[in-house]
């Protein structure tokens, strides 16, 4: 079988500033079907990872090292035109935060229509077709289609989201905390959701996210980050329950459990060591 | 027998809120809907809900920062309802508030010995050297030091300037601490740091908590009792080990089943 995703030694660093990597050597490979997903706290490097899988990385940073390829195909290097071909169509996306993610003088109809036109060339009644099909794949009324964001609930912007991420069918989904800014239970809904999408279009689905609760959920494997590196990496029930790394077995004893039986444990970061 | 530090009765906040796409017309939203808690001394409250629960009205309206449309607090034997000016602010010392964004909630142009300071300063508590004696004292409490007394919000990290939050609220000694979700922009590593901190200081200080807080996991940690609120109204309250044991109402269910990871832990412990 062969990879959807391989991503290789990538290393990303400031342009002012090439030495100090913000991320360092990361390595993992995704397959069709599967999910992974990047767990670390803020300022690991795992937003940085997606957005330069994706060629979204600011001016200010710059990929140094390191090869990204889909589907056999290798993305660095690839004008913004070329990206742009792959973007939204092969790989979607989909951020954190349902607010300010979409446009809200447009109606999410015509949002969710954009990347049918622009990567399909759908137009007239079948673009209406698809779109009205899309918004009732992720669980909205097709008649909300001519609803403004500002009219709709959070968790009801994120199935919007969702909607325009899998439009033109890709074959890897990136989400970038999804759920982190919604209630539990609308979070436990969408999680449902992409999990029933991703196995009903076979797609790989790379998953960002800082909660190991939501990581129990969904992933197939986990990648642990911290500073800017993979410092463990491995099958879900494995990392969790069996962690090897000390600084992936310090995060999960901060994270407090809903029986309550067990103590909260501070990481003790001089232990840890300073970044080399 | 320790006795109800905070006792409210059927409180009712109502909205105003304007509707319709050009916002012409009206529609009334119940944030509080005869909503009773009592909080007992040296305890914590949790109040769980979710965004729109009304559960952050509830803080506000405690602390008297939103008048109530009806119910009475009666605060260590006063009705807080019925006191203004001079009295409520004798009041507030022994009432403080933790709030959620370590970033908005303290000003960018004070520094933090000010910011710590100011309570002792409204309360004309101490001369100037007891009070720079007391929020140095205050400061190392909560993990920082002598040196962070003429730094600014803004070169702290966030967990830090949560302990700076901290550390004006407990400065003056107070009684009952509004905790309005501490940790909730914070990393887990941080998050956990600061209920250690908060757990600690309520034992050395004897303080009571109401603890607002959307995420089960934590209110399991760190409450005794708690109250489940919905659409403005307490649906389910009582016991910590009660509530997430053996929830008796639906909507108490249904968010204990959206605790993400549950279902696999579970699982896997059986």
């Amino acid at each position: 079988m062969s990879d959807l995703l391989r991503v290789e030694n990538l290393t990303v660093a400031p342009s002012a500033n090439p030495q100090r990597l913000l991320v360092n050597n990361v390595s993992f490979t995704l397959q069709s079907g599967k999910t992974i997903c990047i767990v670390g706290e803020s300022g690991s490097g795992k937003s940085l990872t997606a957005l330069t899988i994706m060629g979204l990385l600011s001016p200010a940073l710059k990929r140094t090292g390191g090869s990204v390829s889909f589907q056999g195909k290798e993305l660095t290097g690839l004008s913004n035109e070329q990206m742009s071909d792959i973007r939204g169509k092969r790989i979607g996306m989909i951020f954190q935060e349902p607010m300010t993610s979409l446009n809200p003088v447009l109606t999410v109809g015509y949002q969710i229509g954009e990347s049918l036109a622009y990567h399909l060339g759908l137009g007239g009644r079948a673009l209406k077709s698809r779109i009205e099909a899309l918004l009732l794949q992720v669980g909205i009324p097709p008649e909300r289609a001519n609803a403004y964001p500002d009219e709709l609930s959070g968790g009801q912007r994120q199935r919007v989201m969702i909607a325009m991420s899998i439009a033109c069918e890709p074959a890897m989904l990136i989400a970038d905390e999804p759920t982190t800014a919604l209630d539990v239970t609308v979070q436990a809904q969408i999680l449902a959701l992409l999990a029933e999408l991703k196995s009903r279009m076979n797609m790989g689905m790379l998953f960002i996210t800082h909660d190991f609760g939501v990581v129990a959920d969904i992933a197939d494997d986990v990648v642990v980050m911290f500073r800017g590196e993979i410092v463990e990496t491995g099958p879900v029930q494995q990392v969790l329950e069996d962690p090897r790394h000390p600084y992936t077995k310090a995060l999960l004893d901060c994270v407090p459990d809903a029986e309550g039986k067990k103590a909260l444990k501070p990481i003790d970061y001089a232990w840890l060591g300073q970044p080399a | 027998m320790s006795g109800i530090i905070l006792s409210a009765n059927n409180l009712t906040k109502t909205y105003r809120q304007r509707s319709g796409r050009f916002g012409f017309g009206h529609k009334l939203v119940k944030a509080l809907d005869d909503v009773s808690i009592n909080i007992k001394t040296g305890s914590t409250l949790a109040i769980v809900g979710e965004s729109g629960s009304g559960k952050s009205t509830l803080a506000r309206c405690l602390l008297q920062l939103l008048p109530l449309d009806a119910g009475t607090v009666q605060f260590q034997g006063l009705d807080l309802a019925t006191l203004s000016g001079d009295a409520l602010r004798a009041v507030r010392r022994d009432l403080q508030m933790v709030f959620q964004d370590p970033f908005a909630s303290l000003n960018p142009r004070m520094k933090v010995g000010e910011i710590v300071g100011e309570g002792l300063l409204i309360h004309n508590i101490g001369s100037a050297q007891e009070r720079a004696h007391a929020v140095l004292r205050m400061l190392e409490r909560v993990g920082l030091s002598a040196a962070d007394i003429n730094k600014y919000p803004h070169e702290f990290s966030g967990g830090q300037r949560q302990r700076v939050g901290i550390a004006r609220a407990l400065v003056l000694q107070p009684k009952l601490v509004i905790c309005d979700e501490p940790v909730s922009a914070l990393d887990v590593s941080i998050q956990a740091q600061i209920l250690l901190l908060l757990k600690e200081l309520q034992q050395e200080m004897g303080l009571s908590y109401l603890f607002i807080s959307h995420d089960l996991r934590i209110v399991r940690h760190v409450a005794d009792e708690i109250a489940v609120m919905h659409d403005g109204k307490i649906v389910e309250q009582g016991e910590v080990e009660a509530i997430y044991s053996a929830p008796q109402q639906l909507y108490t269910q249904n968010l204990l089943n959206s605790i993400p990871g549950r279902q696999h832990r579970t699982a896997s412990i059986i």
